[in-house]
């Protein structure tokens, strides 16, 4: 295999474990579900170059495999052949698979060695479809947790992720994304300040169809890893951004929270100003707080979080990173930066910033009663 | 007797630099090394999120026009240089500017003047988060920020001096003139805020309090020059729809230190 040069270990795990800090995100929804190629949100993140470092970049995008739609499309990354062999074992004594292949990549820029990556498009057999997704779960903590050199990079239907060490335009070339077609986009830019860049350390964090690009750091990461450990989650990419696609999992698949109430949990009010709310909804949001206290994230984020159905940003309740939002016709943009939406969408229908704590939820049309704009909250200007 | 030879001031043409393909870095380059061979009159097209725009240029009597998006920390240690920003701006305009005059005909992001210790920035539209917070003033050093639209959460928290103005253009039930944490910890300077402002979003450090006629004569000409830089008619001067928010002590801490 030429990529894996007598087996080196690119994707060897970190000798450190520490947090990180300051990176570009973005990301993009074409709530009608048309379906773009990766050019612009290459040009998206390339333009928030400067904000990274070359140490980690990735993709999330939805709608990209419509001719095995029902599956679950697995992307692994693998550091050597035994680590291919025991996972392809594993799969072939649990899944069953449509079709299996390796993940076209071209080697170029600051991306020259790097680790296998192959995709699975996979149904979990004699399962209840209610049940599937937590049987997928289990089985992505096992490759995970226990097989040394194998990490699942996504686990969702109709999606996936793409990421590595690198910069992300370079790391978009290499996974040649320019092919693909996706309704919604997301991409990370890493400026990792803490710990070392390595490709599983990249952005986004995933599980199932969830996928999250963070910046910021998650102060709690240590009780949130403990939370999520007792609901049987294993943190194993020594990143904190980790933990937020569980306990997004945990809270919407598993509990069935709305969006609205999970931001609630992750960014929880100040108690002075549940005690401004009307009773019902301090009652709520009393309720929330207490129950899921230890999913509470603390430290500074603004997160985008991507699924089949949507993206929702999301900003730490006093607001210490950057997030603006942006609406053109039918696509919602969010990002770090103003500008890596204006170098692709020049004329915008609105542009606000969200408020601190609040969840913007860009839902695709076929989800929601009505077309209604997501720009409610935030201070919203037609420019 | 030789006389010193007198230099006839350079007229220069403006320049013109397009920022398109050029990295921030080039981009400024190029924009000192115009200042340093005379041009007053320079003009940035393409600009799309590069950073550090007119940062640290000791250069009265320049006058830089942005057409495009900038990056972080324009006009960040600004010394002199007059900037028009004919777009939105993005986080930290005028971080620690010292002189010179920033307008933005957009709005801002979040941060705008962070430990401003003179000049004058103008936004027309709303700003972000932290605005004017750590501002500063002594004797004739006194920074003023105007904003013309709404402003969010922290507006002139730790302020220490200088003067904010905050008009709240375009407030309503749902979008509320300031958020909370409005001058939390300022101990110097003064605001002065249009508008209708709950008093649990101020900080304990300060009070409201109607203008006077030193207020008055103050905002005058403050207004006057919003107005005209932004071509604005809307009916500024009714003085009795501001309140003044200043420390209700000079040294709020000045019992916790220990000497």
């Amino acid at each position: 295999m030429p990529s894996m040069r007598g087996n080196r270990h690119f994707i060897r795990r970190p000798h450190q474990e520490k947090d990180i800090s300051a990176c570009g995100i973005i990301g993009f929804i074409n709530r009608d579900g048309t379906r773009v190629s990766g050019d612009a949100i290459i040009r998206s993140i390339a333009n928030m170059h400067d904000r990274g470092n070359g140490l980690g970049g990735g993709f999330a995008a939805y709608g990209i495999y419509p001719e095995h739609a029902d599956a679950y499309a697995l992307h692994i990354m693998y550091d050597d052949e035994r680590a291919i062999a025991e996972t392809e074992a594993l799969i072939r004594n649990t899944l069953e698979t449509e079709h299996a292949e390796t993940i076209p990549v071209h080697p170029n820029g600051t991306v020259t060695e790097y680790p296998e990556f192959r995709r699975y498009f996979c149904h979990a057999p004699d399962v209840e479809e209610r049940d599937a997704d937590e049987y997928m779960v289990r089985l992505v903590m096992r490759i995970n947790a226990k097989i040394e050199g194998a990490y699942v990079v996504s686990s969702g239907r109709n999606m996936g992720a793409f990421k590595g060490v690198g910069f992300p335009e370079d790391l978009a070339e290499f996974f040649c994304l320019q092919e693909y077609e996706a309704y919604l986009w997301t991409a990370h830019n890493r400026f990792p300040t803490n710990t070392p860049g390595w490709w599983g350390g990249a952005h986004p964090f995933t599980l199932l169809d969830w996928s999250i690009v963070h910046n910021g750091e998650i102060s709690s990461y240590g009780i949130n890893r403990r939370y999520l450990e007792s609901f049987g989650y294993a943190c194993t990419l020594m990143t904190d951004t980790e933990v937020v696609a569980y306990i997004f999992d945990l809270l919407v698949r598993r509990h069935g929270l709305s969006f609205e109430q999970a931001a609630t949990v992750m960014a929880p009010p100040f108690w002075q100003d549940i005690d401004r709310m009307p009773p019902d909804e301090a009652a709520e949001a009393t309720a929330l707080r207490q129950t899921y206290a230890s999913a509470a994230l603390n430290g500074p984020f603004a997160f985008l979080f991507g699924y089949n159905g949507g993206l929702i940003g999301l900003n730490d309740r006093v607001k210490l990173r950057p997030l603006v939002v942006a609406e053109r016709g039918d696509t919602v943009y969010m990002a770090s930066e103003e500008s890596a939406i204006r170098v692709v969408s020049p004329d915008l229908d609105t542009l606000f910033y969200p408020v601190a704590g609040q969840p913007v939820i860009a839902r695709l049309y076929s989800e929601t009663a009505e077309k209604t704009s997501v720009a409610h909250g935030g201070t919203v200007h037609g420019n | 007797m030789a006389t010193e030879p007198t230099l006839a001031p350079a007229v220069m043409e403006p320049v013109v630099i397009s920022a398109a393909g050029l990295s921030y870095r080039h981009l400024n380059e190029q924009v000192r090394s115009a200042i340093r061979s005379g041009a007053t009159e320079i003009t940035l097209n393409d600009v799309m999120g590069h950073r550090y725009i007119g940062t640290g240029i000791h250069a009265p009597g320049v006058t830089i026009h942005v057409n495009g998006v900038p990056g972080e920390d324009l006009g960040a240690f600004l010394d002199g240089p007059h900037i028009i920003v004919h777009n939105n701006a993005q986080d930290g305009v005028g971080n620690t500017m010292n002189e010179g005059r920033i307008e933005i005909h957009g709005q801002a992001g979040d941060v705008v003047g962070y430990g401003m210790r003179g000049g004058r920035i103008l936004i027309r539209g709303d700003v972000g988060y932290r605005v004017g917070i750590h501002m500063k003033g002594y004797r004739d050093k006194q920074p003023l920020i105007v904003t013309g639209g709404c402003a969010g959460n922290f507006y002139g928290e730790y302020m220490a001096g200088g003067c904010q103005v905050l008009l709240g253009i375009g407030q309503s039930d749902k979008k509320p003139v300031v958020g909370q944490y409005c001058a939390s910890g300022m101990h110097g300077g003064v605001m002065y805020i249009r508008g209708e402002l709950d008093g649990w979003k101020l900080g304990k450090e300060v009070q409201q309090i109607p203008l006077d006629r030193h207020d008055r004569e103050f905002l005058k000409p403050v207004l006057e020059d919003f107005c005209e830089t932004f071509a604005v008619k809307e009916k500024l001067l009714e003085f009795d729809r501001f309140v003044r928010i200043a420390p209700v002590s000079a040294r709020p801490y000045g019992r916790l230190y220990v000497y």
